[in-house]
């Protein structure tokens, strides 16, 4: 009961504090592992690997790893509920703030600076992510210009290419696409 | 309670596909939540996602709960939140407790090589419906640009940069600001 309470006071602690995406609940995994010995440092890139694939966020994902691992079924659904509990609260609280001020041109003013970086936040994690799928680069990114045409992965660019052409074409479901990648993935043996 | 079910199970559709952290699920959320359900609009996603940066917790489920919350109240943000996360809770438990070789299995890794390729192209079409109502003048396209460069290639906090570019908007906008 005390190793219940401790892991949701963590993983609370954790999700108040880490902001900014799944990556940044890192630095607050390791402390954990330091300060309670649950798993090893191993165990987290074990953990890291398992959450980027499978689908989720992967805040979500290592919480219910951690959970599961150091106490069963019940562990695996008080982690992650312990984790995303005060971004409910304070996420409830911004939008009534949010809905109050909505139509002040100081809200308006800062919104349209704020729509202008998420857009460019996100074009930035395209990016990262195709750095990913269309190089084969080492663990530390680096790449040489002499090997350039190697070091492209040529089957994901058919792929993406082809993908792209259905996703203008028939405009379907974003999962049939996903679908669809996967299977081209295993098919043509992608690595 | 009909329609808290299916916002529970709309999100659950969406955390279940989404590969590759929150921003992998802006194309779904268009999908389902913009063109399908109505919930938001492409205006309030890119609110969503901002504040979401810098506020603390997991982008995608701050987002859930900003829709859920807009939509049903306390109850609608409950049932989005846990639909976004409870694929995740099944499929991990599920890998954890069975499959202790998963990531070592040749077809997932494939698999994943290919869903990275798709990811990419999702990722930027939806960039590119965002960007049109988002880049509505030369002030705002200068903001995503200095964003841009600076979150590709230094190690800047993307919380900093969009608080940052709030208050550059406040200033820029500053004395024209009409009122809605």
């Amino acid at each position: 009961m005390m190793l219940m309470l401790e892991l949701c006071f963590r993983f609370f602690c954790c999700g108040l504090f880490a902001i900014g995406g799944g990556l940044a609940t890192l630095p607050f995994l390791y402390n954990i592992s330091k300060e309670t010995g649950w798993y090893s440092f191993s165990d987290i890139s074990n953990m890291i690997a398992v959450s980027e694939s499978t689908p989720g966020p992967m805040g979500v994902n290592m919480a219910t790893y951690v959970g599961f691992h150091i106490k069963g079924i019940l562990g695996g659904l008080a982690a992650p509920l312990s984790l995303v509990l005060p971004s409910v609260i304070i996420i409830v609280i911004i939008s009534k703030i949010l809905d109050k001020f909505k139509s002040s041109a100081i809200v308006q003013n800062a919104l349209y600076g704020l729509r202008a970086a998420s857009t460019a936040l996100i074009a930035a994690a395209g990016i990262g992510v195709a750095k990913i799928a269309f190089l084969h680069v080492g663990e530390d990114g680096s790449l040489a210009f002499s090997e350039l045409f190697s070091i492209i992965n040529w089957k994901a660019i058919v792929l993406a290419l082809a993908i792209w052409y259905g996703l203008v074409k028939w405009k379907k479901h974003p999962i049939l696409y996903i679908v669809v990648a996967a299977v081209a993935g295993i098919v043509f043996q992608f690595h | 309670m009909k329609e808290l079910l299916d916002m529970f199970l709309t999100f659950a559709r969406i955390g279940g596909f989404t590969f590759g952290g929150g921003y992998a699920m802006l194309p779904m959320l268009q999908k389902e939540v913009v063109n399908g359900r109505h919930w938001a609009t492409d205006e309030e996603l890119m609110d969503y996602y901002a504040i979401g940066q810098c506020t603390p917790g997991i982008i995608a489920v701050n987002t859930a709960t900003f829709v859920g919350y807009k939509n049903r109240g306390i109850p609608g943000a409950i049932a989005a939140t846990l639909g976004v996360i409870a694929p995740s809770l099944v499929i991990i438990m599920i890998i954890a407790a069975f499959i202790s070789n998963f990531i070592e299995l040749s077809f997932v890794s494939s698999a994943f090589a290919g869903i990275r390729a798709c990811v990419c192209v999702l990722i930027g079409s939806a960039v590119v419906k965002l960007a049109k109502k988002s880049l509505v003048d030369k002030g705002a396209i200068a903001i995503a640009a200095v964003v841009f460069v600076l979150s590709l290639f230094t190690s800047v906090s993307p919380a900093l940069l969009v608080v940052v570019a709030g208050a550059i908007g406040i200033v820029l906008k500053g004395g024209k600001g009409e009122k809605k």
